[in-house]
């Protein structure tokens, strides 16, 4: 796609790029490449002095237990929200995408989780379900359990994929009601002509049909799940106890942060962002509609 | 014909109702919370109807703080999150509609280098280059202004594929009319381009709003001054001082304030916030 007429301009067109290309370059180029060369080198303990090392950094890495620890919980905890988040989500879209009075209303009421920030999702459940006095965990430890999400590793995963899930499911279901709002009436009606009931409906020939929009969804809930709920964990557990609720991002930021482990946090950056760039790859290919270049 | 029952009908009010309560229960609790004196929370029997301590939690949130944290009023946060997103907002709407218009309708050589220069960092988010972003930034001498907040999270390429697709579909007869009444670049971008995008300027801007406003990684590195603070950043130094200190109706007081702005765009801006969500694809 070009278009027909185009201005010509020798100046212009670079003068109009600049700010962007300036900030991009500055902000984004600049300190990626840092990590990557960052990646390579091993500072003394002082941080006074860096070395070229080769692969050392990554070498070590791999070596080390909390770094697959990272991993394990990272894809338990996104494929958690994932699954609950599309689940809830196209559950409430397919009875929102019914002709009722007050549709719209409805509409509105579900969405506004997604203009909460990750953070604050974190910390209104740990309110909800804090130990001493939450309001939820009350009934929960009168039933004999000990709940504890602050001590206990499981029951912090189990809150953090509970806020994520609150969190994301406003943004599923606008796109699952689009989806399904976008299925022509026709194709639904001659499956009801010919004798079909709604179940069977559902899932020979409305759940195929959305599968570009669950596919899109669930690459993008992954992306979430990686990235924004860095305010949710640290908001809730700190990436503790034990360790146990440290996904790779978070890890990448502590052993930055508290570890001062430049090197080896700038190699976990790189291989975040091969993972990154993996996952918009896939999405591009199938859903090619952002760019036609 | 497709069923329509009465039955089937009242299943998917109960379904959307019981979505609707479980969506909104954590948000009732904190806007209870923040009507409660700290005793009433802690002692973990708070009741589930408003108390009477409204006036005087909101009134100390905003204009006083937390005693035993940053001390900072949260409303020195809110209007630094409200700069921060404002900036973000409208810098990058500014940055990415100048560089659509040269993209698309500019012949120039690396024309599409430039365009992948930009489109690349899509893949790029702040999360993956904190540390070396970080050093640019101090380098630079930014930490703790609100240029060190807003100008590196300015660039990404959401709003230039935005407005470079919407610019795809105006008719290229609009600019061969432009050009035939001798208007030049700056006339045609300023009387054609510009009111022709207002929809999905403000559109991009709803949702770029929210994205500037509850930013947590990038204002935590950044911000060490506790007078530059977020409203974001705030509540969770509160929440992190010793844990039997917390005074939680303060902390859930400052959630709530942190919450309005994001969430009253969003419900009075909704058809531009979905169709800023729906068009970004973020």
């Amino acid at each position: 796609m070009e278009k027909r007429a185009l201005f010509s301009g020798k100046v212009l067109p670079y003068a109009l790029l600049l700010p962007q290309l300036a900030i991009t370059l500055i902000f984004f180029y600049w300190p990626a490449s840092q990590a990557v060369w960052q990646s390579f080198l091993m500072e003394d303990a002082f941080g006074l002095s860096s070395e070229f090392v080769g692969f050392e950094n990554y070498r070590f890495l791999f070596k080390q237990p909390e770094y697959y620890k990272a991993m394990v919980t990272t894809v338990v905890f996104s494929s958690s929200v994932a699954v609950l988040s599309l689940a809830c989500a196209l559950l409430l879209a397919t009875q929102a995408d019914k002709s009722l009075r007050g549709g719209h209303a409805y509409k509105t009421l579900l969405i506004w989780p997604y203009a909460v920030a990750p953070a604050i999702a974190g910390v209104l459940w740990m309110f909800m379900f804090h130990p001493s006095l939450g309001t939820l965990a009350r009934p929960i430890r009168a039933l004999g359990l000990d709940w504890n999400p602050m001590l206990n590793g499981k029951h912090a995963m189990i809150l953090l994929v509970l806020s994520a899930t609150w969190k994301q499911i406003s943004y599923n279901f606008l796109f699952f009601l689009a989806g399904l709002q976008a299925i022509p009436k026709s194709v639904i009606e001659a499956a009801a002509i010919d004798g079909s009931g709604p179940v069977r409906r559902f899932w020979t020939i409305i759940f195929p049909l959305l599968s570009p929009t669950t596919f899109f969804l669930i690459v993008v809930t992954i992306v979430y799940v990686f990235f924004e709920t860095f305010g949710i964990i640290d908001a809730i557990t700190g990436g503790g106890p034990a360790g146990q609720t440290t996904t790779l991002v978070y890890k990448v930021y502590a052993d930055g942060r508290l570890g001062g482990d430049l090197g080896g946090s700038a190699a976990q950056s790189v291989i975040l962002m091969v993972i990154v760039i993996a996952l918009t790859a896939i999405q591009f290919r199938y859903v090619e509609r952002k760019v036609q270049y | 014909m497709v069923e329509s029952g009465r039955y089937r009908n009242l299943l998917a009010y109960f379904v959307l109702t019981v979505g609707i309560v479980i969506v909104a229960f954590p948000v009732y609790l904190a806007i209870l919370a923040s009507t409660f004196d700290s005793a009433t929370i802690i002692n973990g029997n708070m009741p589930l109807l408003p108390g009477n301590q409204a006036v005087e939690n909101y009134h100390r949130t905003i204009f006083i703080g937390s005693a035993r944290s940053t001390r900072e009023p949260v409303g020195t946060m809110m209007l630094n999150s409200f700069i921060m997103a404002m900036g973000i907002a409208i810098g990058k709407i500014l940055i990415s509609v100048l560089s659509a218009f040269a993209v698309v309708y500019f012949s120039f050589p690396f024309r599409k280098t430039a365009f992948w220069i930009i489109f690349i960092t899509l893949m790029l988010p702040v999360e993956v280059r904190i540390y070396p972003t970080y050093k640019i930034v101090a380098d630079l001498g930014l930490l703790d202004t609100y240029t060190g907040l807003v100008l590196p999270l300015i660039a990404s390429a959401t709003g230039t594929l935005l407005f470079r697709q919407f610019f795809m579909t105006i008719p290229d007869e609009l600019l061969e009319a432009s050009k035939i009444d001798g208007a030049g670049p700056f006339r045609f971008f300023k009387d054609t381009l510009i009111p022709l995008s207002i929809t999905t300027i403000a559109a991009l801007f709803v949702i770029q709003f929210i994205y500037g406003w509850n930013q947590y990684l990038w204002p935590l590195l950044i911000t060490t001054k506790d007078s530059m603070q977020t409203i974001v950043i705030g509540i969770k130094k509160m929440i992190t001082t010793q844990d039997a200190l917390t005074e939680w109706q303060i902390a859930m007081t400052t959630a709530v304030l942190a919450m309005v702005p994001p969430v009253l765009v969003v419900v009075f801006m909704q058809r531009l916030f979905v169709k800023g969500l729906v068009e970004t694809e973020k």
